[in-house]
């Protein structure tokens, strides 16, 4: 019987002598990459229209009277396409030397080196030796604003970034300007890419180092960064990401790949909003108040005191959370308070303009400033406070019995906050404020960027990071020093791994024992609906 | 009258009246059998007129030679509500051409007529002449005379009271050689950058503004203005067996008598330059000749006893193209011309594809380098690479046009070359291979 569906039509070719089935419509250059063939190209990128101009993608296809170019060429039933065969590396060798008849070389001081297309390619099919022996054409440098920075001569002319521009961020702003060797990109005003909170992608598209980030320029050389996969924690969309570190320093944040998600985009808010990862002001060791002042102790002495402590408190629990911290860390939290008789619980998140990217409107740059804001939603924390981030804390400082503060740096609060408490816990990565030296134990968190763990998105998607960093001192995961405490004070089991935690928060909320945490690979899965759930019966 | 110079070899159908300025006005056009085709045309089928055209054998004469007919018949069937477009390609930027010029100067009432009967037989309601940017004069006459043909109920709503609806819309370009590429006019037109288009689709299935199209050059338009009027076995009375009818020939170079001359297809190359054109004006001997316009190979004098006719050029191991003959006597520097189109080529390559935005740029550097008396013989073998880099390997076909000069005056006039290096005060030194020392 005849399939009617198009979709699921399929033609079948031979790339390099292997057989493959795809479906119909499928370019040369993807169906090669899935039997292994990388095809070298510039001006191709998935996410954009390919206009089949760098012409470095030429593939040898049996029949056909040129060279193809297996970017804008969809395979037809029964190609036989070779993509090493002599002609096609002829004239791939050819337009690689093409290339560096203007290209400065500058690999030296190019902050490109080491992750350069151009580079890879020569390498790998160029040709050894360039015949040039004109002077190059030079054009210069340019600010494009933003945080966007370019390098005429290195460009490739691949035109990535017009066509993002144009298609993705559909906001005109930047252009070929001139003809032949002497087209340049340019912005079309003074303001250039000012503004556009979209801009960096250019930076990522671009496969050399002509667009380049004033932020990361000059940082690091590309093969010193190590790249840890990671969720950008800075609003709620949860754009995939990695963490780029060097020396266990977060360097630059990239975005990686999930169509779900984040396609292979991210806005510059979010990318640019690192450098508290990096903060040296760490606590970095367990503290217990004496009298006036906090004295470090062991992580077994901080922690059999407080399960005492929590013992014999009175008066129930309530918590200020922050948004940054994981699921399992707010989740191991609220086991704790319900264990203390929990009152409630408040989150303070900073808040903005929304801006969708009008090429892939699932992505934007959310309102809500941070990762984990629905994560907190759905363990039980309300939101309070201002579109800063500040105040809603009146609650927390009237409480007199077990308070806890989990992340949040308590910058705004009045100096008294917590006096009134009669066991006040801060679990944290920073002692900067006074309402937070106001506590009875202090104990020393790791931030997302030290751990592992999971945020939950705006589509309740929940994903996983890694470790990118080492945690300063003592500093441990939230989760385990509150997974210890809830052990300490119910006599359960220790959670020994974040799949330990992960699990536990299916007795806060029935939708995540809906997930299993290796099944959320690097992609994450949504949550399962509470209706869903009840249809499922146990 | 004797426009500028004429020749009884001539056969002149469409270069009738060059130089009456008569012919220009709507009433000295009506008075000399003017709109006569436009009239039997639009009481025809469109499929008919397709079919003449098929019959004729007219091919395009833009340059490629492609059948008019054929065109016009890959036109999809017309949908309702889905317009489709003529657009007129008077460009005429390769240079060394200057027929299409003329044609518009001398005969504007033709194009029109020509851009209706092709509208006309392929469902377009609205024709565009795309002129080069430079022809000032030509685009005044042009502008003109669609005045008048409006005015007169030859164009706009319902024509002659046919019930049939075409406008003819006269777009300037900007003056760039990209643009008389067909999909790099039609994004000009569009008010995009002029960078020829990715091919497939073809322009008769998306082409302006998205929509089917047919891309045609004046001469080929105002010749089949010529067979509906005529019939096809008319027109077929002139030429060879595949390359029918007369052409439009513009000589310019070293020759006694310069200008446009209106042979038939097939005659005999070395009597057109020595006789209709009088060969050189110094008597000194023809050097080289470039048949069809900078872009395809040249010949040299021994290789002119040959059929002016696509066939005919192609054994040769040139091309017709437009028609555009340049001839040079022995006082020619080749190397100092071939560098000259080189660096038209760079200056004018759009700069999409690399192999041509680079490739014609490098080897005009690498050219007036050996032009400078700073080349090696290394250099041609280096020249002759990157041609062969440049040649089917981008979306059109500006770099195989940069690279058929090259190629061919490397392998025709290496001596010329060889003698420029010899200059080279560098090469021995360096150990550089040099011939002859």
């Amino acid at each position: 019987m005849a399939d009617q569906n198009p979709q699921t039509e399929t033609v079948t070719c031979t790339v390099d002598g292997i057989e493959i089935t795809v479906p119909k419509g499928t370019r040369i250059i993807d169906a090669a990459a899935r039997v292994g063939a990388e095809i070298p190209h510039y001006c191709y990128h998935p996410g954009l229209s390919s206009p089949a101009q760098c012409r470095l993608c030429l593939v040898e296809v049996e029949k056909a009277p040129k060279l193809v170019p297996s970017c804008s060429a969809t395979v037809a039933d029964g190609n036989v396409i070779h993509t090493q065969s002599e002609k096609a590396l002829q004239a791939r060798e050819g337009v690689l030397e093409f290339y560096l008849v203007n290209h400065p070389l500058d690999c030296p001081v190019c902050d490109q080196a080491g992750e350069c297309k151009l580079q890879d390619y020569v390498s790998a099919e160029g040709p050894a030796m360039g015949r040039t022996r004109e002077p190059k054409r030079v054009l210069g440098r340019d600010d494009f604003g933003g945080d966007v920075l370019f390098y005429a001569d290195r460009c490739v002319m691949c035109t990535r970034c017009v066509r993002f521009m144009r298609e993705v961020a559909q906001d005109e702003r930047l252009t070929v300007v001139q003809r032949g060797s002497r087209n340049v990109i340019d912005t079309f005003f003074d303001e250039g890419l000012d503004g556009n909170v979209w801009a960096d992608n250019v930076v990522d598209l671009c496969p050399v180092g002509a667009l380049v980030s004033k932020d990361f320029l000059h940082k690091a050389r590309a093969w010193d960064l190590d790249r840890h996969p990671s969720i950008c924690p800075n609003c709620t969309q949860g754009c995939n990401v990695r963490l780029e570190t060097r020396d266990n320093q977060v360097m630059r944040m990239k975005p990686r790949h999930n169509e779900d998600v984040n396609s292979h985009w991210m806005c510059d808010y979010g990318r640019l909003n690192y450098s508290w990862i990096n903060r040296g002001n760490r606590i970095e060791a367990p503290l217990v108040r004496e009298g006036d002042r906090l004295s470090p102790v062991t992580w077994s002495g901080a922690l059999t005191r407080l399960v005492d402590l929590v013992r014999g408190a009175q008066g129930g629990a309530r918590a200020v959370v922050s948004p940054f911290m994981s699921n399992e860390d707010v989740g191991a939290l609220r086991r704790v308070l319900d264990v203390a008789g929990f009152g409630g619980g408040v989150f303070r998140v900073e808040q903005g303009e929304e801006i969708v990217l009008p090429g892939f409107p699932t992505l934007a740059l959310r309102n809500d400033r941070a990762a984990n804001v629905h994560g907190a939603e759905l363990l039980g924390f309300t939101r309070a406070g201002a579109a800063d981030a500040t105040g809603g804390l009146e609650e927390a400082a009237a409480h007199t019995g077990v308070l806890f503060v989990l992340g949040d740096e308590l910058k705004d609060a009045p100096a008294d906050f917590g006096r009134n408490a009669a066991l006040f816990v801060y679990v944290g990565h920073f002692l900067t404020s006074q309402a937070a030296r106001n506590a009875h134990v202090v104990l020393p968190a790791t931030t997302f960027a030290e751990m592992e763990g999971s945020f939950t998105n705006v589509q309740r998607r929940v994903q996983r990071f890694w470790p990118a960093v080492l945690a300063p001192g003592m500093a441990r995961p939230a989760w385990q020093i509150l997974g210890v405490l809830h052990a300490g004070l119910t006599g359960g089991e220790v959670p020994a791994t974040p799949a330990d935690a992960f699990a536990a928060l299916g007795t806060v909320r029935p939708e995540f024992a809906g997930l299993d945490w290796a099944e959320l690979g690097s992609q994450g899965r949504p949550l399962p609906e509470p209706r869903a759930l009840a249809e499922a019966g146990d | 009258m004797a426009y500028p110079y004429t020749h009884p070899s001539e056969v002149r159908v469409l270069s009738k009246y060059f130089g009456d300025p008569e012919a220009r006005t709507l009433k000295g056009w009506e008075a000399r059998g003017g709109y006569q085709a436009l009239r039997k045309a639009l009481g025809m089928e469109r499929a008919d007129i397709v079919a003449e055209m098929k019959a004729s054998g007219l091919r395009g004469r833009g340059g490629a030679g492609f059948p008019t007919g054929l065109k016009w018949g890959f036109m999809p069937k017309k949908e309702p509500g889905k317009p489709h477009y003529l657009v007129c390609n008077a460009d005429e930027s390769e240079p060394g051409t200057f027929k299409d010029r003329e044609l518009m100067r001398w005969t504007p009432h033709a194009l029109i007529e020509g851009c209706v009967i092709g509208a006309y037989a392929i469902h377009a309601e609205h024709a565009y002449i795309y002129v080069r940017g430079e022809f000032f004069e030509a685009s005044q006459i042009m502008a003109r005379a669609i005045e008048e043909a409006y005015a007169a109920g030859y164009l706009g709503k319902n024509i002659l009271g046919t019930g049939i609806d075409i406008d003819v819309t006269l777009h300037i370009g900007a003056g760039a050689y990209i643009c008389g590429e067909e999909t790099g006019l039609l994004n000009s037109l569009e008010g995009r950058r002029g960078e020829p288009r990715m091919k497939p689709p073809y322009p008769a299935i998306a082409g302006a503004f998205g929509k089917p199209t047919a891309v045609n050059n004046v001469e080929s338009l105002i010749a089949a203005a010529h067979i509906v009027l005529n019939g096809a076995d008319w027109y077929r009375q002139w030429g060879t067996e595949k390359s029918v009818g007369t052409k439009l020939f513009c000589v310019s170079g070293h020759v006694k008598r310069p200008g446009n001359y209106e042979v038939p297809l097939g005659f005999n190359f070395k009597e057109f330059i020595y006789d209709v054109c009088g060969g050189t004006p110094s008597g000194r001997p023809v050097k080289a000749v470039i048949p069809g316009g900078s872009s395809v190979p040249i010949l040299t004098a021994d290789e002119l006893d040959i059929g002016m006719d696509y066939e005919a050029m192609a054994a040769a191991g040139t091309m017709l193209g437009c028609g555009s003959v340049i001839v040079m006597d022995d006082t020619t520097n080749i190397v100092k011309q071939v560098r000259r189109m080189v660096d038209f080529y760079a200056h004018e390559s759009c700069g999409q594809c690399t192999p041509c935005r680079e490739g014609t740029a490098w080897a005009a550097k690498i050219l007036r380098r050996i032009e400078n008396g700073r080349g090696t013989e290394e250099d041609l073998d280096t020249l002759m690479d990157i041609s062969d880099k440049m040649s089917g390997k981008t979306i059109c076909v500006l770099s195989d046009a940069a690279a058929a000069p090259i190629t061919s005056s490397i392998q025709k006039f290496r001596d010329d070359y060889l003698a420029l290096i010899r200059r080279n005060p560098m090469a021995a030194a360096a150990g550089f291979a040099v011939a002859g020392d």
